[in-house]
C-alpha cells in the first residue's frame, strides 16, 4: 500500500481515540458525584437535599452547639429571601424549627429552588432535616410572600471539637425547563 | 513562466493566491501557521500592553473595567490559542518532514483545512469585542456562573474555541501519522529526533484532552441555551466541576506549551555545545512521563474550591512528582553542555535563557504546589509572575530559538547575527523587568485580573510596565531579522552552522530547502 490509503487504518485508531476523549469529558459528570460521594465531601450527599427517614430524640442537654443560618440570592434584585434569626443554640439529639421568609418581589409567578450548603462541610453528614423548602422547588405568584419552616436535628455523634455549624442556603430562580424534569 | 517550468521542474510552485488558499505543501503550511502566530503575537501583544498601561499607576487610566477584563481574557486566548500553539503546528509541519525524511505531511488537504480554520475563529473571537457587552469578559478559564453572564460574545466566544479545537485536533492527527507512517527506511522510534518525539507526545495529549474542552464548552452553551444544568446549582449542578472539567484540559494543555518547547532546546543545545545529546533514551522516557503525570495533576489550580485532605494531599504530591523527570531533562541539558566547545549563536542563546530562566518558572511552580503555602499565592500576581516565565522566557523564548536555527534552512539566506543579538539581550532583560517585580507583588497581596491597586503596589507595576513596553517593542528587532533573511543576505551553506555538527536530515538538504524534498526516502543507518 501506498499514499494516503495506507494510512487510513491509523486515522480510524485516531478519530476514534478523539471520539472517546470527547465521551470522557461528559462522563465526567457523573463521574465527579461518584467521587465526591467517595471522597466524602459531605455537603452534596449527607441528606442536605433530602429527608431523613424517622428520627429518635436522644438530647444531649450538656452540649450547646450554635447554628448560623446564612441566607443568599444569586440573581439579586427579584426576591426577599432572609432566615427569621441568624442563629440559635441548640443541644444535639433534639429537633429543632427555623424558619425563612420569602417574597416574590417581580409581578410574574415564579418558581424556586433553595440550594443548601452547610459548613464546615465535613459535619453535613450529622446535620439531619426532616422537613425542608429546599426538598422540592418553590411556587410563588406575583407579589406573593411565605415564611418557610425547616425542621432539624443535629446529630449526637458531632465531632467535640464543632461547637458551631453554619446552614447556608441560596435562593434560585428555577428555569422552566429544569422545573420540568425535577 | 514556461522557461521556469521546463528548467526548474522539480522546484515548481503554484503561483500568485492559490498557491496560499489552497496549499498542500508542508513548507508553505508551515510559513502560513508562524506568520499567523507572529501576527497574533503581535495582537496579543498589543492587548497585554493596554493592560500594562492601565496598571502603570493606581486608579483608573484608560479603560472601564468590563474593557479591561475583556483585554485580560482575549490576550490569553490570543497568546495561547493564536500564537504558541500555531507557531509550534508550524514548525512541526517545517521540520518534521525534512527531519524524518518524509517527503510532505501524511494528510496534506487536512493541513490546509487545519490552518484555514483558525483564521476564522480568530476572526469570530475578536469580532465579540464589537458585540452588546464587549468582548469575552470572564477569564480564559470561562469559570460559570461568570462566563454565563457575558453578552452577545459569549456564543461567538465558544465557537471560536470549538473551531481552534478541531484545528488543533486535525494538526495532532497529522502529526501523528506523519511521525508514525512516514519515517525514512530504518529510522527506529528512539533514532527519532527530539523534536519529533515532543511533538508526537504533544499530539497525543492533544486528542486527549481538546475533545474535553469541547466538552465543557458545549456543556456552558446548553446551560446558556438550552436549560440544561451541567453547572447550575437551582437544577442539581455544580460549578466547581467545570473546574475539574477544565482544569483536566487545562493541565495537559500547559505541557502541550512546553513540550515541542523541550524538543527544540534538545536539538538546539548540542549543536553549539558540540557533542551529542546527554542521555537520549532518558529525554524520552522523562517527556513520556511529564505527559502522563500532566493527567493526575489538575486539581492543583483549584486548591481554595473545597475539596477533601485526601484530595489536597494527592493533587500536592503528584505535582512535585512532575519536578522529577523535569528536572532529568534540565540537568541532561546541562550535561550535554559540560565540558563541551560552546559558541554563543542567537539560538543558543535563546535556548540558554530557556534553561535558565523556564527554571525559575518551575521552581515558582513547586512552591505553587505546596497546598497549605497555595491558599495564599490563590489567584495573586504571584501565579501570573509563575505562568509567564515559563511561557514567555519558556515556550515563546524557545519558538524563537528554533527560528533563528532553522531560518536560514528556510530562507537560504543568514541573517544579521548581531541584530539578532540585540534582539536577544534586550528581549531577555526587558522581560526579566517585566515579570520578576510580579512575584514581589504576588507575595505582597495583589490579586490578578483587576484594573486598579492599592497605592503600595505602584513601585513594582511601574517598573514591571516598563519592562512590558520595552519587551514588547524589541519583538519588532525579531520581526526585522526575518524580514532581512527572508528578503536576501548571505548565502547559507546546507549545513548552515559552520563549524558546528548538527545532528538531523534536514541539514543534509540544500539552503534553502528544495520546496519538494526527500521524494526518495534517505536510507538510515
Amino acid at each position: 500500500m501506498s499514499g494516503p490509503r495506507r494510512h487510513r487504518p491509523l486515522i480510524g485508531r485516531l478519530l476514534l481515540f478523539t471520539a472517546g476523549s470527547f465521551a470522557f469529558g461528559f462522563a465526567l459528570v457523573p463521574l465527579y458525584s461518584v467521587l465526591c460521594k467517595v471522597w466524602d465531601t459531605g455537603n452534596r450527599w449527607y441528606g442536605t437535599q433530602t429527608a431523613q427517614a424517622a428520627v429518635i430524640e436522644r438530647p444531649d442537654a450538656d452540649r450547646v452547639v450554635t447554628i448560623e443560618f446564612i441566607a443568599s440570592i444569586p440573581h439579586a434584585g427579584d426576591w426577599e429571601f432572609a432566615p427569621h434569626a441568624t442563629s440559635m443554640q441548640v443541644h444535639p439529639g433534639k429537633l429543632y424549627e427555623a424558619t425563612f421568609h420569602a417574597r416574590n418581589l417581580t409581578a410574574a409567578a415564579v418558581v424556586a429552588q433553595a440550594v443548601p450548603s452547610i459548613a464546615p462541610s465535613s459535619v453535613a453528614r450529622y446535620f439531619k432535616k426532616t422537613e425542608c423548602f429546599c426538598f422540592k422547588p418553590q411556587n410563588f405568584t406575583a407579589g406573593e410572600s411565605r415564611e418557610m419552616p425547616i425542621r432539624f436535628i443535629v446529630d449526637p455523634a458531632l465531632p467535640p471539637d464543632v461547637d458551631r455549624i453554619t446552614l447556608s442556603y441560596s435562593f434560585f430562580d428555577l428555569p422552566q425547563s429544569a422545573a420540568a424534569g425535577r | 513562466m514556461a522557461h521556469a517550468d521546463t528548467h526548474d521542474h522539480h522546484d515548481h510552485k503554484p503561483t500568485g493566491i492559490g498557491r496560499w488558499l489552497f496549499a498542500t505543501n508542508h513548507k508553505d503550511i508551515g510559513t502560513m501557521y508562524m506568520v499567523f502566530a507572529l501576527v497574533m503575537f503581535f495582537i496579543g501583544g498589543a492587548m497585554a500592553l493596554g493592560i500594562r498601561a492601565e496598571l502603570f499607576k493606581p486608579g483608573m487610566q484608560f479603560f472601564d473595567p468590563g474593557f479591561y477584563n475583556s483585554l485580560v481574557t482575549s490576550h490569553a486566548l490570543v497568546m495561547i490559542f493564536g500564537a504558541v500553539m500555531p507557531a509550534f503546528v508550524g514548525l512541526a509541519n517545517w521540520m518534521i518532514p525534512l527531519q524524518i525524511g518524509a517527503p510532505d505531511m501524511a494528510l496534506p488537504r487536512m493541513n490546509n483545512y487545519s490552518f484555514w480554520i483558525l483564521p476564522f475563529a480568530f476572526t469570530l473571537l475578536l469580532s465579540s469585542f464589537f458585540t452588546a457587552g464587549g468582548g469575552p469578559a470572564g477569564g480564559w478559564t470561562l469559570y460559570p456562573p461568570l462566563s454565563l453572564q457575558a453578552g452577545d460574545s459569549f456564543p461567538l466566544t465558544i465557537f471560536a474555541i470549538h473551531m481552534m479545537g478541531a484545528s488543533s485536533i486535525m494538526g495532532a492527527i497529522n502529526v501523528i501519522v506523519t511521525i508514525l507512517n512516514m519515517r525514512a527506511p530504518g529510522m527506529s522510534l528512539l533514532k527519532l529526533p527530539l523534536f519529533c518525539w515532543t511533538w508526537l507526545i504533544t499530539a497525543y495529549l492533544l486528542i486527549a484532552v481538546m475533545p474535553v474542552l469541547a466538552g465543557a464548552v458545549t456543556m456552558l452553551l446548553t446551560d446558556h441555551y438550552f436549560g440544561t444544568s451541567f453547572f447550575n446549582p437551582a437544577g442539581g449542578g455544580d460549578p466547581v466541576m467545570f473546574q475539574h472539567i477544565f482544569w483536566f484540559f487545562g493541565h495537559p494543555e500547559v505541557y502541550i506549551l512546553i513540550l515541542p518547547a523541550f524538543g527544540i532546546v534538545s536539538e538546539i543545545i548540542p549543536t553549539f555545545s558540540r557533542k551529542p545529546l546527554f542521555g537520549y533514551d532518558a529525554m524520552v522516557y522523562a517527556t513520556a512521563s511529564i505527559a502522563f503525570l500532566s493527567f493526575i495533576v489538575w486539581a492543583h489550580h483549584m486548591f481554595t474550591v473545597g475539596m477533601p485532605l485526601s484530595g489536597q494531599m494527592f493533587f500536592m504530591m503528584s505535582t512535585m512528582l512532575i519536578a522529577v523527570p523535569t528536572g532529568v531533562k534540565v540537568f541532561n541539558w546541562t550535561t550535554t553542555m559540560w565540558k563541551g566547545s560552546l559558541s554563543f549563536e542567537p539560538p543558543m542563546l535563546f535556548a540558554l535563557a530557556f534553561l535558565f530562566l523556564f527554571t525559575i518558572g518551575g521552581f515558582s511552580g513547586l512552591m505553587l504546589a505546596i497546598a497549605p503555602a497555595d491558599f495564599q499565592y490563590q489567584d495573586t500576581y504571584f501565579v501570573v509572575a509563575h505562568f509567564h516565565y515559563v511561557l514567555v522566557p519558556g515556550a515563546v523564548f524557545a519558538i524563537m530559538a528554533g527560528v533563528y536555527y532553522w531560518l536560514p534552512k528556510w530562507t537560504g539566506h543568514m541573517y544579521s547575527m548581531s541584530l539578532a543579538k540585540w534582539h536577544f539581550w534586550v528581549s531577555t532583560v526587558s522581560v526579566n523587568v517585566l515579570f520578576f517585580p510580579q512575584h514581589f507583588l504576588g507575595l505582597a497581596g495583589m490579586p490578578r485580573r483587576i484594573p486598579d491597586y492599592s497605592t503600595q503596589f505602584t513601585d513594582w507595576n511601574m517598573v514591571s510596565s516598563v519592562g512590558g513596553f520595552v519587551f514588547g517593542f524589541s519583538q519588532l528587532l525579531f520581526v526585522a531579522v526575518i524580514w532581512q533573511s527572508a528578503r536576501g543576505g548571505a548565502k547559507a551553506s546546507d549545513k548552515v552552522w559552520e563549524g558546528t555538527d548538527p545532528a538531523g536530515l534536514e541539514w543534509t538538504l540544500p539552503s534553502p530547502a528544495p520546496y519538494h524534498s526527500f521524494e526518495t526516502a534517505p536510507e538510515i543507518h
